[in-house]
Order: structure tokens, then C-alpha cells, then sequence
């Protein structure tokens, strides 16, 4: 019994007890989980899963702008970054409002240009490692100024998405209706920029923790898979947000233990959840196979 | 007497990439009248009411509500009960049947104010009316489209507005539902607000809407429903709705009234 006990703890718990890295890794993770993946249900509600991915991509210039100009500094890539995705969405959501194009049509339009001149000034004054550094980040390499990045981003997100959770979700659900009571201060594409913000800054606090497109999905797999567990939104947003951090805390403790990258661990447990989910939760594929019963209304 | 009117147009032309949807339309719906859109598809009903709900801006001339006059921008905006064509929702999203019917009280509540017991109690009273007590909690996914209209309806009965546009509020809803949203309709004009209905159904224009307007891009007639339903005026409108010019000239209306103004 003091056998498994000991064998719980140095498996389980003495890896976070011992390293200070872990510690940090762990708790980098556990708030990028409660603040992004709850975003990422919203992106599949609208039908933009793979903005996402655009984003990470459309911040790439402001990164590059933030190491030329200061080197290899957290502060400067990220404010960067924050600037160049936000500007990114700021047009794309111009172009939306004024011409006929629709949301996902200008962003994608937008993110490329800024793709092609990110590319161009990583290559023009950088190496490829830095690249490579800048778009795989590890979790493992978190020092405290990261760690008060991300927390600060998702407190920041988490407040600002609970005071806007009211306008976002009438927005996605019925646009039109929204446009034909809200007050002009308060038409859809205030809360659609709002929202565009919020994944900005998770994604930029989240490419130092596990790297630019690991961190899209930390955001979109758990939010993925928390569709398929349950029919009310609420629902979908905490379930989410746990699978997130469920696969943050086994990702880190399995590339502990195997010694893998931990961007790509914690995303493979992501994974590993969204394939259970698919086959046992109740939108997925076996119980269809259960439920041979109906009732009579 | 004379009624107030509730919403007046004055040369409305709306277009879309330079073809005109509505042409040149001026005339007023009068407070508490009921009246009923027709016209050909394509004839630009749709359009009308989403440029008085201030969904569209218009090329030229105004919608005004009320007696709010077209440039007051610091005068409240008139509350309007607008229901859109059934198609601009999005049926798969996770939404109870009771918190789309709350989404009424936004006028009230806005984005952050609480929704208050008499809001509850006009919601649960509005689900009701529309004959869906006992749907609280289902999801609007599983709602079959004539219940789908019916929680619209109760949307609407939160509302409470003066002014209601619907658009196609019987399309795809079976004779039991229409009827019942029909009796709503009626109600609401018998307590004195004012109703724009886009329709399809000319017995039922006849046999229950006082007014009628018969569009086809241009206004062909607008007045007592007797006198806009006829033979000729519905021949007229179909042959005017069936031209499309893709190089079509510029309208000179407009030019040619600033030369006689």
C-alpha cells in the first residue's frame, strides 16, 4: 500500500514538488485553460474555428517588430504581438462593416498580408531558430515575468468575457435581432471586436507557454470536444475549460516522465480527450448505437 | 380625423450594387393601422421593413418613426419590434426556449441590467400566449419551425413595442399555428399598436387586414385592402417586378425634381 502511495506521489505530485519550472508550467497552463478554452466554444458557436489558427499567424509581424526592437524580450514580442493581432482584427472587422465581404472572408484576406510581412522581417533580420523559437515556445521555460503575463491576461479575459457574455451570445445566436433593439453604442461589431480582442491576447500569452499554434489548441480541441458533452452553453464553456486543464497537468507530468516536448504533449492529451469524447459523449458516435429505447412523447 | 402617422417614408430608395430594391416611395402607415406587404418576390418587401428597422441605409429619402423629424440623432430611438424571416438565426446554437424569449427584455435590460421578477413573469406569461408552457427548457434546435415562430411571437409579446414589422410570419408554419399567430396579430391591433406584415397569402390579406401595400420595387398601390387587391393592379405588379435591366440608365427622378424645385 506505502508502495503505491510512494508510487502516486513521485509520479503524480513530486515532479510540480520538486521543479520550480514544473510549478510554473503548471500554473501558466491552468490559467490559459480557464480563460482561453471558454473563447474557443465561442469561435465553434460562430462558425470560426479556424480563426484561431489565422490570428496566430496575423501576429506574427508585431512579434518580429518586438525582437528587432529589443531583443529576445517577453514584454516587447507580446506587446507586439497584441498590437499586430489587434490591428489585424480591427481591419478585418472595418472591412466587414463596410463592404459586402463577411467576417471570415476580410480576416482571412487581412491575416495573410500580415503572414507575408511577419515572414519577411523574421528573415530579413533574424535567423530561422528564432522562427522556430517564437512559434514553438515551451512550457517548461516559463520565468515569472511569463507567468505574471499570463495570469494577468487571464484575469484580464475572464472578467471581460463574463461582462460581455450577454451581448456575445445574442450576437451569435441572432445578429439581426440584436441590430434591430441595441442602441448604436451597442451594435453587433462592438461585441464581435471585443470578442476578436479577447482571443488576441489569450493567443499571445499563450504562445510563450506552449508556443504560438500550440496554443490554438489548447484553445479550440477542449472546446471542440465540451460541444459534444452537453446541450446548454454554460455547460459547454466548464467543461471546456476542465478538459483544458486536464490536459495541461497530464501533458506536463507525460512529457516529464517520457521527456517529450510539453507543447505538443499537452496538446496530444487535448487530443486524446477530443477521440474519447467523439466515441462516448452523448453527441458522439457509440450512443447511437446504445440508444435502441425511445419514449412515447 | 386625423390618425398621427407611425412611419413615414419620403422617397425611399434603397439599392443594392445600383438596382434599385424599393424605388421612390413616399406614403405613411398610420398609428394603430394594420397592414399587409405584398407583392411579387423580389419586389422589395423584405427591404422596406428592413430600412424602417434601420437595418439597410437607405440611397435616398428617409423612413421616419413617430415624430421623431429625419436629422434628430439625439432623440431616442423609436422602439421597433422587428421579426426577420426565420432563415437569419442560427437554429443550432445552445439555446433555452426561455432565454430567447428574455432576449425580449433587451430594450430593458440591455447587456448588464438584471431581468427583473415582472420581466419574468411577462415571459412566462408571453410563452403562454403562444400556447408553449411546458417548452422552458427544451433547446430552439429541437423546435420544429412553426414552434420556432411561435417563440419569435412571445419574443415579440416581451417586447412590447408600438411598432411591429413581421416579415413572412406564416412561411413555413402549418394552418393550427398561423391561425393562433394570426389571433396574436389581431390582438396587437385592437390594442391600437402598429403592425407592417410582409404576406404571401392574398385570402388571408382579404378576409383579415384592413390595409394593404402592393410593391414591386415601385409602390403599385397602397390604401384600403378592397381597393389595392384587385385583377389589375396584381397583373401590373408582376409585370413590373419581372423586368430586370442589367444596363439599366440612371434613375433622373431625383435630378429632374431639383430642376423644377
Amino acid at each position: 500500500m506505502s508502495d503505491l502511495v510512494a508510487w502516486g506521489w513521485a509520479t503524480l505530485f513530486a515532479p510540480f514538488a520538486d521543479f520550480a519550472f514544473m510549478r510554473r508550467a503548471l500554473v501558466a497552463t491552468l490559467a490559459l485553460a480557464l480563460s482561453a478554452a471558454p473563447l474557443g466554444v465561442f469561435l465553434t458557436l460562430r462558425r470560426m474555428s479556424l480563426l484561431g489558427d489565422a490570428l496566430s499567424h496575423a501576429v506574427l509581424p508585431g512579434v518580429a517588430i518586438g525582437f528587432m526592437v529589443s531583443g529576445m524580450s517577453l514584454t516587447a514580442m507580446a506587446f507586439g504581438g497584441v498590437l499586430a493581432g489587434m490591428l489585424v482584427a480591427g481591419m478585418a472587422g472595418l472591412v466587414t462593416r463596410f463592404t459586402a465581404l463577411k467576417e471570415d472572408a476580410s480576416l482571412a484576406a487581412v491575416y495573410l498580408v500580415a503572414l507575408a510581412l511577419g515572414v519577411t522581417l523574421i528573415s530579413g533580420h533574424g535567423t530561422q531558430l528564432d522562427l522556430l523559437h517564437i512559434l514553438f515556445g515551451s512550457a517548461l521555460g516559463v520565468d515569472t515575468s511569463g507567468l505574471l503575463l499570463v495570469a494577468g491576461v487571464a484575469s484580464i479575459s475572464l472578467v471581460a468575457l463574463a461582462a460581455m457574455y450577454r451581448g456575445l451570445v445574442l450576437e451569435s445566436f441572432d445578429p439581426v435581432y440584436l441590430a434591430s433593439v441595441a442602441s448604436p453604442g451597442q451594435r453587433g461589431w462592438v461585441w464581435q471586436q471585443g470578442f476578436l480582442m479577447l482571443v488576441v491576447i489569450n493567443l499571445v500569452a499563450g504562445f510563450q507557454t506552449l508556443g504560438t499554434l500550440m496554443a490554438v489548441g489548447l484553445m479550440m480541441l477542449p472546446a471542440v470536444s465540451a460541444r459534444l458533452w452537453h446541450d446548454r452553453l454554460g455547460a459547454q464553456l466548464i467543461n471546456a475549460s476542465l478538459q483544458a486543464a486536464l490536459s495541461g497537468a497530464v501533458g506536463l507530468l507525460l512529457s516529464y516522465h517520457m521527456d517529450t516536448p510539453s507543447g505538443p504533449t499537452i496538446i496530444g492529451c487535448a487530443g486524446a480527450l477530443y477521440f474519447a469524447s467523439l466515441l462516448f459523449a452523448p453527441g458522439g458516435w457509440l450512443p447511437r448505437w446504445w440508444t435502441t429505447t425511445h419514449r412515447v412523447a | 380625423m386625423v390618425t398621427p402617422a407611425a412611419v413615414t417614408l419620403h422617397n425611399l430608395t434603397v439599392s443594392y450594387r445600383r438596382h434599385p430594391a424599393l424605388h421612390h416611395l413616399s406614403g405613411s402607415f398610420q398609428a394603430g393601422s394594420l397592414t399587409a406587404v405584398i407583392g411579387p418576390n423580389g419586389s422589395g418587401k423584405s427591404t422596406l421593413l428592413k430600412s424602417i428597422a434601420r437595418l439597410v441605409p437607405p440611397d435616398k429619402g428617409t423612413a421616419a418613426i413617430g415624430q421623431t423629424k429625419a436629422l434628430q440623432i439625439s432623440v431616442p430611438r423609436p422602439r421597433i419590434g422587428y421579426l426577420a424571416q426565420v432563415t437569419e438565426l442560427d437554429k443550432t446554437f445552445p439555446m433555452k426556449v426561455w432565454d430567447c424569449v428574455a432576449l425580449g427584455c433587451w430594450a430593458g435590460a440591455g447587456a448588464w441590467g438584471a431581468v427583473t421578477v415582472a420581466m419574468r413573469d411577462g415571459i412566462d406569461g408571453a410563452l403562454h400566449a403562444v400556447g408553449l408552457q411546458g417548452f422552458e427548457d427544451r433547446n430552439i434546435g429541437s423546435l420544429s419551425s412553426g414552434q420556432l415562430q411561435r417563440v419569435l411571437f412571445a419574443r415579440l409579446l416581451v417586447q412590447d413595442t408600438q411598432l411591429i414589422l413581421l416579415d413572412e410570419p406564416f412561411s413555413a408554419v402549418d394552418s393550427a399555428t398561423s391561425a393562433a399567430l394570426l389571433a396574436l396579430i389581431l390582438q396587437w391591433h385592437h390594442q391600437g399598436r402598429t403592425v407592417v406584415a410582409v404576406l404571401h397569402d392574398d385570402a388571408l390579406v382579404r378576409s383579415h387586414f384592413p390595409d394593404s401595400m402592393l410593391l414591386a420595387r415601385e409602390l403599385v398601390a397602397w390604401g384600403a385592402t378592397a381597393d389595392v387587391l384587385t385583377t389589375a393592379n396584381l397583373a401590373r405588379a408582376r409585370s413590373m417586378a419581372e423586368a430586370w435591366d442589367e444596363s439599366a440608365a440612371v434613375c433622373d427622378v431625383d435630378a429632374l425634381a431639383t430642376v423644377l424645385a
